[in-house]
């Protein structure tokens, strides 16, 4: 009876349904798929807001590939700051979740003041801030000279400027951190005791139980993280510019200034391009290598 | 009980001890790690050039004012009342009309069976996946081909149309975690399928809605590359734009002004996320997402 029901339902609702999801098939069509094709076929193209389009074929490409020296250190200096960044900020936003999780007070208090940087972080003001704190005469050096530490030059030399802008990105890891709390609450304290019944050290039930639970949680932050962190803008194009040596100089502030300043829009469309197949490449790794790390109860069919 | 276990209670009562202690302790340093670059940016706001750069101390030797007051006025022909109303045109329309289209769609994929659907809800995640920065290129060529550029129409026409495919998402997962049964008894006491929306999921909904207003809060009044691109007239700046314009005078400008202006471009957000914190974590806990 109540099957018979809902299939009727079905029937009937079908194109009522249709009504509701009509906006976003509107917006999807006219500003996600008819730009993601648009920008595929002007990657082939001389395409410039100043002139007529002219197909180029491959040229685009071959120039990033063999031509480009910017490319490639841009490249090189976006896969530095994502291999540095992501795992950074995942990592202590786990152990301090775990840590949070040990039945203590006043986490509320704790939990407010760590998720506070993630709600400013991606603005112009915290740029600001950070360009300050890190400056050569800045307030980071003033605090290392009171512990007799020679002044480090934090956005000045090539070797440490990505270092300073993936600390931004570590600060940040409240968001990460309230996500993996939420997972380790779902974990059954039977496990743990059965654990210690067995003898089994903390570490060991960190990596036998803690790991394993929170894999869902995991591939998921590692993903979305990864994505942001690809395309970050914000912290090269405020705080360094791209320098020094164009050792921040990130492959989303590549992207902009092709586009915007340089009006390269075809050429730009050919770098998104490649930075959309390398982020898929990326997620597939990671999706595809997710069964033998990750854990899912229902045996990852739901 | 034999004094050797109660000496061995003991033993174990005070590591448990010592263990808090330790862990408070790292709690709240790093606290102050992180809190503190915030308010070293308030102190910095109300002492002078010199200070700011010699002094650690979060308290001023002289508080002065005019970082605000001088800094309000701006260094060009607006002033920051023309920044911050701005940033309300721009971000208030952008937040009220992504609530309601992403409710209505997401109304439709979590209630309704219908053809295409399994294809449609893939392809609102993978829009979750898309950079922005594949489609940016187009996006801004589209606009510019409408005469939409230097207004607020690139971010208000694609909030109409639920473009913002995370809240989409994210209030599918809250609505299909609402039983059924609710709206199979009003649909028999007559109720139409937009009546159930209104006078069900709505009202089960204002925590997930609340939290689709205060994400898209924070994102827009943050936002800096899709101003930057889109607005090109002092007269229409949001705050990001502002501010990056007094970063960019940098020699000349008495830096307090660029720090009080900094804190206030911060209050909206820190103000919103204190009443509202709750829903900012159930937010991202429902959906497994960044926040």
């Amino acid at each position: 009876m109540r099957r018979e029901l809902n299939k009727q339902d079905h029937l009937k609702n079908d194109k009522v349904a249709y009504l509701y999801v009509l906006p976003w098939i509107i917006g999807f069509v006219w500003f996600q798929l008819y730009p993601f094709v648009a920008s595929f076929v002007y990657s082939f193209s001389d395409f410039s807001i100043l002139k007529p389009m002219k197909f180029v074929g491959l040229k685009n490409y071959r120039q990033m590939f063999t031509a480009d020296r910017l490319f490639w250190g841009s490249l090189r200096s976006t896969l530095v700051y994502v291999l540095m960044a992501v795992p950074g900020k995942l990592i202590f936003a786990l152990f301090i979740a775990m840590i949070l999780n040990l039945r203590l007070k006043f986490i509320g208090f704790f939990r407010t003041v760590y998720y506070l940087p993630s709600i400013l972080g991606g603005s112009v003001a915290i740029s600001i801030l950070w360009k300050f704190l890190f400056a050569k005469q800045g307030t980071i050096n003033t605090l290392l000279g009171k512990f007799h530490i020679p002044a480090v030059d934090w956005l000045g030399s090539p070797k440490l400027a990505l270092f300073t802008m993936g600390l931004l990105v570590v600060w940040q890891f409240g968001s990460s951190m309230v996500l993996f709390l939420a997972g380790l609450k779902n974990i059954p304290n039977e496990l743990y005791e059965a654990a210690r019944v067995d003898g089994a050290s903390h570490f060991a039930s960190f990596f036998k139980i803690t790991l394993p639970m929170l894999s869902p949680v995991i591939l998921f932050n590692l993903i979305m993280q990864m994505i942001n962190a690809f395309k970050e803008f914000n912290a090269p194009y405020l705080i360094t510019q791209g320098g020094p040596l164009n050792s921040t100089y990130l492959y989303g502030m590549m992207l902009y200034e092709n586009a915007f300043q340089y009006l390269k829009m075809g050429y730009a469309s050919a770098e998104s391009w490649v930075l959309f197949a390398i982020i898929m490449t990326f997620t597939a790794l990671t999706f595809k290598t997710s069964p033998y790390w990750t854990y899912y109860e229902d045996g990852g069919n739901a | 009980m034999s004094t050797k276990s109660v000496a061995i209670n003991q033993r174990v009562h005070t590591r448990r001890v010592t263990k808090k202690i330790v862990c408070y302790l790292f709690l709240t340093f790093l606290g102050v790690v992180m809190i503190y670059p915030l308010l070293w940016m308030v102190s910095a706001s109300f002492k002078t050039n010199n200070e700011i750069f010699s002094s650690l101390s979060l308290v001023p030797k002289e508080i002065l004012w005019n970082g605000y007051s001088d800094g309000w006025k701006g260094s060009g022909q607006y002033s920051f009342s023309v920044f911050f109303s701005n940033t309300f045109a721009l971000v208030l329309p952008t937040v009220v009309l992504t609530m309601f289209s992403s409710l209505l769609v997401s109304y439709g994929f979590a209630r309704f069976s219908f053809k295409g659907k399994k294809v449609m809800f893939m392809l609102v995640i993978a829009c979750l996946m898309l950079p922005n920065e594949v489609v940016i290129v187009p996006r801004y060529m589209l606009f510019n081909k409408l005469g939409w550029l230097n207004t607020y129409l690139p971010f208000w026409v694609p909030a109409v149309f639920a473009t913002y495919s995370f809240f989409i998402f994210m209030l599918v997962q809250y609505i299909r975690s609402i039983p059924r049964e609710l709206d199979e008894s009003a649909k028999i006491d007559g109720c139409s399928s937009f009546g159930i929306l209104c006078l069900i999921i709505v009202p089960l909904c204002v925590p997930a809605l609340i939290s689709v207003i205060i994400f898209q809060f924070v994102w827009r009044w943050n936002d800096f590359l899709n101003p930057l691109i889109y607005i090109s007239s002092v007269k229409k700046y949001p705050l990001s734009l502002a501010l990056r314009m007094s970063l960019d005078v940098t020699d000349t400008v008495s830096w307090n002004q660029t720090m009080a202006m900094a804190v206030l471009a911060m209050l909206p957000p820190v103000i919103l996320f204190f009443f509202t914190q709750k829903y900012f974590v159930e937010g991202i806990s429902t959906t497994g997402m960044k926040g």
